[in-house]
């Protein structure tokens, strides 16, 4: 399987990235990692007239602290998220989620910015980026703005960026210290996308839940927040009958489609019990068990 | 449309230059090109694990890069890890522990596990395993594959695995 004829442009910047979107006729495709987009060629579901290569543009890599945020570059890697210190000691959401992610040698070419912005709802970053509050930096040719991943999914593939913008960063609010964290993801075999998964993010005060992010993987054609769990939970101990309610809140929530992974009805219940087994693990790290 | 382009880069050691079209794969430049045919085609599409070569430090899945991306790249294939002195221990290993059947996905278990034992030569069995996720055997034969991977960790940490003596904890 080899891709359609394309011309390829190794764009030496941001700036230059822009003025190819912007200059280039007909269907532009930005090369990331590529091991979604490479795939998608092959198989004919993606015949760009130009593919914009990202690989050589430094300034879109590296994760750094900057005023309570970290400002993470799009072309960073998930092994690089994975191997990141300051996202293990500020973030560590971030390379659980990574871990999951694929296998070896994928992650090692897959970047957080292809997998958070490509707007396949099976990936994984999305929904997790949506429960750490991110924003995505973008800039064109009308300048810069921030839009929130939360509601920046409109659809499958379909989302808040315009075909001659860029993704220069990843803005997340660091997470209160001693926060629970966790990305409980449910896949057949290494390698696969979640049937569901779930992202939580968990403060606690006084054995109450003070504050609580939960959003779900490949239960919808976007990732889904799920506001009326997060509700249910927010100013309560957090005990078995009320995760058990969670669970079942959580699986209500969902809109999955049928494929090999299985039936809506098990993706569902699936998704339960992903919120379940998250809510319980982001509690024991919160409460300062397991890390 | 299409121009075809220069591509510079060393393969184990060696520099080459090729021209090729956009549009070509990483895994048809080594094997069809520059005859290295060790790496091999499997699913095509990142999965199996096949393909795997080493470029600039890391494990990579050539079925999944072009090779436009790899100028001025450092790649090491199968064809690379045996010396003037024989086989790799990681290949003898292979030999001595049966770490293979058919052996069509050797050349990337090789490769794999060869960057694995440079980035960690004291992997445990769950750290082997999950770091080999990215390569798929049909055979199934994976226990005998973590078994020889286990013993090169030991002998090139200098630790000397008797005939016959199984390398397990």
């Amino acid at each position: 399987m080899i891709p359609g004829r394309f011309e390829y442009h190794a764009a030496s910047g941001v700036d230059e990235a822009l003025r190819l979107l912007s200059e280039l006729e007909g269907e532009r495709a930005l090369l990331a990692g590529g091991h979604s987009l490479l795939p998608m060629m092959k198989l004919r579901f993606a015949e760009p007239a130009h593919l914009i290569d990202l690989g050589k543009i430094t300034e879109l890599k590296g994760i750094r602290e900057e005023g309570g945020e970290l400002v993470i570059g799009p072309m960073t890697t998930e092994a690089e998220l994975l191997a990141s210190d300051v996202l293990a000691r500020r973030c560590p959401l971030l390379p659980e989620v990574a871990r999951q992610i694929a296998d070896p040698q994928v992650r090692n070419r897959g970047t957080l910015g292809g997998d958070a912005l490509h707007g396949d709802p099976a990936n994984d970053h999305p929904a997790v980026l949506t429960a750490l509050d991110a924003r995505f930096v973008i800039r064109g040719p009308r300048g810069q703005r921030e839009s929130a991943a939360d509601g920046f999914y409109l659809g499958p593939y379909l989302k808040d960026l315009g075909d001659d913008e860029l993704v220069t960063a990843i803005r997340i609010p660091i997470p209160a210290p001693g926060h629970g964290h966790a990305y409980c993801k449910l896949k057949r075999k290494t390698g696969d996308w979640a049937t569901a998964a779930a992202a939580c993010i968990l403060e606690l005060a006084e054995g109450r839940v003070q504050r609580v992010r939960l959003t779900l993987t490949n239960l919808g054609p976007t990732p889904i927040r799920v506001h009326d769990v997060e509700d249910l939970l927010t100013g309560e101990p957090l005990d078995a009958g009320r995760i058990e309610q969670a669970g079942q809140a959580a699986a209500a929530a969902t809109d999955p489609a049928e494929d090999l992974r299985g039936s809506p009805e098990y993706k569902a219940h699936v998704a339960g019990e992903m919120t379940r087994r998250a809510l319980r693990l982001a509690q024991e790290r919160a409460e300062g068990g397991a890390r | 449309m299409s121009d075809k382009v220069h591509v510079s880069f060393t393969v184990n050691g060696e520099a080459v230059d090729v021209l090729v079209d956009p549009r070509e794969l990483l895994i048809h430049t080594l094997r069809e090109r520059l005859r290295l045919t060790g790496a091999h085609i499997g699913c095509e599409t990142s999965h199996c694990g096949a393909c795997t070569v080493d470029l600039d430090g890391a494990s990579v899945k050539s079925c999944t890069v072009l090779t436009v991306q790899c100028q001025g790249a450092e790649l090491i294939t199968v064809e690379g890890l045996a010396g003037p002195d024989g086989l790799h221990p990681l290949q003898a290993a292979f030999v001595q522990e049966h770490g293979l059947q058919c052996g069509y996905c050797t050349p990337g278990m090789l490769v794999r596990g060869w960057r694995l034992l440079q980035d960690n030569p004291d992997p445990s069995e769950a750290e082997i395993r999950f770091e080999m996720a990215g390569n798929l055997c049909r055979c199934t034969g994976y226990q005998n594959i973590v078994r020889s991977v286990r013993r090169a960790a030991r002998e090139l940490r200098g630790e000397p695995v008797a005939e016959g003596e199984a390398a397990t904890e």
